[in-house]
C-alpha cells in the first residue's frame, strides 16, 4: 500500500500498512522489516519502509494520566500536538517545545527530536519528555527516564523510529495564562540585519524566527522579517478567535510555485505592512501559519517537493547562510517558506538529535529532477566546508557522506536498533 | 447528567462516541471483553474529564448468561441508565461460514442472538422506567442479502427487524429505539479493505451521527447519510436482476 510523506517523495509500496491502537499488544510476528509512523509529517523516508510493514500509530490515541496542577502528561505515542493543545490549553499549559505544525504525534516529535522557535531557551522536544515505554521486538518493555535505561532514552529520542516502538510518553508542559502570545515583527533589508536583530532581540523572546526572501539578491540577499513572541500574560480582555482552515482543493499536474509565483510572493511577503510595535496574536497563527490550509503540499503538484534543512556551527554561520543564500537565489527555485533561526547551544539529548548550536536553514525545493539535485550538491558542498549538518526529519536524498556527517554518533547508535526496525531512509544512507 | 451503557465499548465506532458522550459530561460504563483496553479508555475518558463516572465491566458478549447480571452491575455503577448502546460484532469471513457451519453459527450467535438478548433485557429494564433510548448498530449489510456477505448480513438483517418490532413495541412507552445503519467505516474490522474512494467515513464521523441520533431519538439512520440513497436503489432492485450481480 502506499504512504506518502508530506513532501510525497520518494513515492514507495509497502507490504502491509498496520493501524496500531493497542499499546498492550505484541508487535506483529514475521521476518519483514517494521517501522512506526504517525502522521506523516516527515519530508522524506524517515517514515517509509519500503517493501516492509508500517504501524500507523494514529489510532492509538489514548491519555493516561495529566496533572493540572503540575503539567505532567502521560498519553500513548499516537496522540497529537494537536490534540495534546485542545485538552491542555484550555486547562493553563502550553507544550515546552513545538514545530511549526500541530498535526504530528507525540511518538514522532520524540522520534524526530523535534525543535521549535524556542530552541536557544528550551532546547529541543526530547529534553521535556520525564518517561517513556519502549517496546522491542522481543517483546521486551523498556521503561526510560533520564535516569533509568538512559542510554536507551538518548537511542530513542532523535532514534528515528528505528530502536522500537514507542507505545507511551510523559512529558513536561509549560504554565500559560492563556492561547495568545505577544509578537513583534521587524523587518531586516539583508543578513547583516538579521543578525543584528538576532543579537539585540534573543535575550528578550523565548520564541524567534526569520522569514527570508531566498530570492532577493545582491545587496538585498538574506532580506526578510524577523518575528518573535512570548507568552502573553493574563489579561482581562482577549481579541476572539475562530480557526478555519479551508482545504487546498486539487492536485496541480506541475508545481504552482515556479520562479515567477516564487518572485512576486516573495516581494509581496517582504513588503506587507507590519503590525508597529508589539502585538497580541492568537497562538495559532504565530506558530501554526501552515496549519490554516489544509494539504498545501499539493500546491507543488504531483512530483512533489524537498525540502533542505541545516545547521551551520556559530564560527561559520554567518559566511555559510550567505553562501547558502547566493546559490538558492542564483538558481531562480526556492520557496516562499525560508526559515531562519539561531539554535542556542543546549546539548541534545538524542544521539543523532539534529540541532546543535549554530544558524539553521529550512526551505521548500520543488522537484524539478536534475536541476534540484545539483543545487542540493552544491549546498551539500557548503554546509561539508562549514562543518554543518542535514535534518534527516527533512530529508528524502542525502548522500551516505552527508549522512555520517550529520549524525557523527551513527555507529554507536546502531546497537540500539531493534533487528526487525528499519527505514527506508536508513537503508538509503547506511547500505 | 445522562447515564449510558456500552456493549462493545472497545469497538472503534463505541470509543469515538464514548469520548464524545463523555465530553457533554455524561457517566459511562463501558462492557468488553478486552480488560487492559478498557481500562485504557476508562484512563483517557477520566483524564479528558467530562462525566464524573466512568465504570468497565468484562465479558465475552457472545454468552448470553451472563448478560442480565452487566445490566445490574450497570445500574449499581451509574445510579440507574438512561441511554443502552450496543455496538460490539465481529464481520466474519464468508468463506469461512460456507465451509464451515460452526462459523456461520458462531457468527449468528455474536452478531444476532447476543443483540436479541441485551435488547430484550434493555427494553424490559427501560420499559418499566418509562424513560430512556435504546441504540444498537446494525449495517447497511443487513437491507440485502449478498453472495459476498450474507451471514453477517442476514445478522444483522435480524438485528434491524428486532429493533423495528422494539421500537413498535416501546413506541408509547417513553423509550425511544434508535437502528444506527452504517456504511463502510474504517475500523479494525475492515483492516484488510483498500480504503480508497469516497465510500469510507471514519469512526468519528459514525460516532458524531450516533450522538446526535440518540438526542433527536431518531428511528432509523444510515450513516453517513447518503447510505439511504444507495441502499434505496440497491433495495429496489428486482430480485431476478439482483440474483445474477456482484456486488
Ligand atoms: C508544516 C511543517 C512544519 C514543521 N516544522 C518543524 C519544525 O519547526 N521543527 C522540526 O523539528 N520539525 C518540523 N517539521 C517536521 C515534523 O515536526 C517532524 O517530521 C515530525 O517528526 C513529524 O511527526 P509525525 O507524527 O508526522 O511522524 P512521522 O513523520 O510519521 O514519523 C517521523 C519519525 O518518527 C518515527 N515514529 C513515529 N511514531 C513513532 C513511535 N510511536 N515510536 C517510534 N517511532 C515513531 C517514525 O518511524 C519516523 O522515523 C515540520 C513539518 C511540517 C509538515
Ligand atoms: N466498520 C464498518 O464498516 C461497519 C459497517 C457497518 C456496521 N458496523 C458495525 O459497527 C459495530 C462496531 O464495529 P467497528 O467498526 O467499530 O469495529 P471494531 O472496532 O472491530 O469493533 C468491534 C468490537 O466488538 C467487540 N467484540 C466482538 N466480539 C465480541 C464478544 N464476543 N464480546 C465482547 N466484545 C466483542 C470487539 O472486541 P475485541 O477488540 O476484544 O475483539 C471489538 O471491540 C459492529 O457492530 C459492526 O458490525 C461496522
Amino acid at each position: 500500500m502506499s504512504v506518502t510523506s508530506w513532501n510525497r517523495l520518494p513515492r514507495v509500496e509497502h507490504d502491509r500498512v498496520i493501524d496500531w491502537s493497542n499499546r498492550h499488544a505484541e508487535l506483529p510476528d514475521g521476518e519483514d522489516k517494521l517501522l512506526a509512523h504517525g502522521l506523516g509529517r516527515s519530508y522524506g523516508d524517515v517514515c517509509l519502509n519500503e517493501g516492509g510493514t508500517l504501524l500507523r500509530t494514529r489510532a492509538m490515541d489514548h491519555y493516561i494520566a495529566f496533572d493540572r496542577a503540575t503539567g505532567r502528561l502521560r498519553a500513548e505515542a499516537g496522540v497529537s500536538l494537536k490534540d495534546i493543545l485542545d485538552l491542555v490549553l484550555p486547562q493553563g499549559w502550553f507544550l515546552p517545545v513545538t514545530p511549526g505544525t500541530r498535526y504530528v504525534t507525540l511518538g514522532g516529535a520524540i522520534a524526530n527530536d523535534v525543535h521549535g522557535k524556542n530552541h536557544h531557551v528550551m532546547g529541543n522536544f526530547g529534553h521535556h519528555v520525564t518517561r517513556l515505554e519502549l517496546l522491542r521486538s522481543d517483546g521486551q518493555r523498556v521503561e526510560c527516564t533520564p535516569e533509568q535505561n538512559t542510554d536507551w532514552l538518548e537511542a530513542t529520542i532523535g532514534g528515528l523510529g528505528l530502536t522500537g516502538l514507542i507505545t507511551w510518553a510523559e512529558i513536561q508542559l509549560v504554565p500559560v495564562a492563556n492561547p495568545f502570545m505577544v509578537v513583534e515583527n521587524i523587518r531586516f533589508r539583508n543578513l547583516d540585519g538579521f543578525w543584528a536583530q538576532d543579537a539585540a532581540v534573543d535575550a528578550e523572546y523565548p520564541y524567534t524566527v526569520s522569514w527570508v526572501d531566498c530570492v532577493a539578491s545582491g545587496r538585498q540577499r538574506g532580506r526578510g522579517i524577523f518575528m518573535v513572541g512570548r507568552h502573553a500574560p493574563p489579561q482581562a480582555d482577549l481579541p476572539g478567535h475562530t480557526e478555519r482552515a479551508p482545504t487546498f482543493p486539487f492536485d496541480p499536474p506541475f508545481s504552482l510555485i515556479n520562479s515567477l509565483s516564487l518572485n512576486a510572493f516573495n516581494v509581496a511577503y517582504y513588503h506587507r505592512p507590519l503590525p508597529k510595535g508589539i502585538a497580541l496574536q492568537h497562538h495559532v497563527p504565530f506558530f501554526y501559519p501552515l496549519d490554516g490550509v489544509r494539504e498545501w503540499n499539493r500546491v507543488y503538484g504531483r512530483r512533489g517537493f524537498y525540502q533542505y534543512q541545516c545547521v551551520l556551527p556559530p564560527e561559520t554561520s554567518r559566511a555559510g547562510i550567505d553562501a547558502l543564500l547566493e546559490r538558492i537565489s542564483g538558481s531562480g527555485t526556492g520557496s516562499f517558506l525560508a526559515v531562519l533561526k539561531m539554535f542556542g547551544d543546549i546539548p541534545s539529548r538524542g544521539m543523532l538529535s539534529f540541532p546543535t548550536a549554530g544558524a539553521t536553514l529550512a526551505l521548500d525545493f520543488p522537484n524539478l529532477g536534475d536541476r534540484t539535485h545539483k543545487l542540493f550538491a552544491e549546498l551539500d558542498a557548503v554546509v561539508r566546508d562549514c562543518g554543518g549538518r542535514l535534518y534527516p526529519a527533512k530529508d528524502a536524498r542525502m548522500p551516505a557522506e552527508m549522512f555520517r556527517l550529520s549524525c557523527p554518533r551513527w555507529e554507536e547508535f546502531t546497537a540500539f536498533i531493534d533487528p526487525r526496525f528499519s527505514s527506508s531512509f536508513w537503508r538509503r544512507v547506511t547500505e | 447528567m445522562q447515564r449510558i451503557v456500552i456493549f462493545g465499548a472497545t469497538s472503534a465506532i463505541a470509543a469515538a462516541c464514548a469520548r464524545r458522550w463523555n465530553a457533554l459530561g455524561a457517566n459511562l460504563f463501558l462492557v468488553g471483553r478486552d480488560t487492559p483496553r478498557l481500562e485504557t479508555l476508562a484512563e483517557d475518558l477520566r483524564v479528558r474529564g467530562g462525566g464524573s463516572k466512568v465504570a468497565v465491566a468484562s465479558a465475552d458478549l457472545a454468552d448470553t448468561s451472563g448478560h442480565d447480571a452487566l445490566f445490574d452491575a450497570a445500574e449499581a455503577a451509574l445510579g440507574g441508565i438512561d441511554v443502552v448502546l450496543i455496538a460490539h460484532g465481529t464481520l466474519p469471513d464468508q468463506a469461512a461460514c460456507e465451509a464451515s457451519l460452526d462459523t456461520a453459527m458462531e457468527a449468528i450467535q455474536v452478531n444476532a442472538l447476543s443483540y436479541v438478548s441485551l435488547l430484550t433485557l434493555a427494553a424490559n429494564r427501560l420499559e418499566a422506567k418509562g424513560d430512556g433510548v435504546i441504540c444498537a448498530i446494525s449495517s447497511v449489510a443487513g437491507d440485502r442479502g449478498r453472495k459476498s456477505n450474507y451471514v453477517y448480513g442476514a445478522a444483522k438483517g435480524m438485528v434491524s427487524l428486532f429493533l423495528g418490532g422494539l421500537r413498535n413495541r416501546l413506541a408509547d412507552k417513553g423509550v425511544a429505539v434508535v437502528t444506527i445503519k452504517p456504511g463502510f467505516v474504517d475500523t479494525p474490522m475492515t483492516a484488510s479493505f483498500d480504503k480508497g474512494g469516497l465510500l469510507w467515513a471514519s469512526a468519528d464521523t459514525v460516532a458524531k451521527g450516533i450522538v446526535s441520533a440518540v438526542k433527536r431519538r431518531a428511528d432509523v439512520v444510515y450513516l453517513p447519510g447518503f447510505w439511504w440513497l444507495i441502499m434505496f436503489i440497491i433495495r429496489h432492485i428486482p430480485e431476478r436482476i439482483f440474483k445474477r450481480l456482484s456486488l
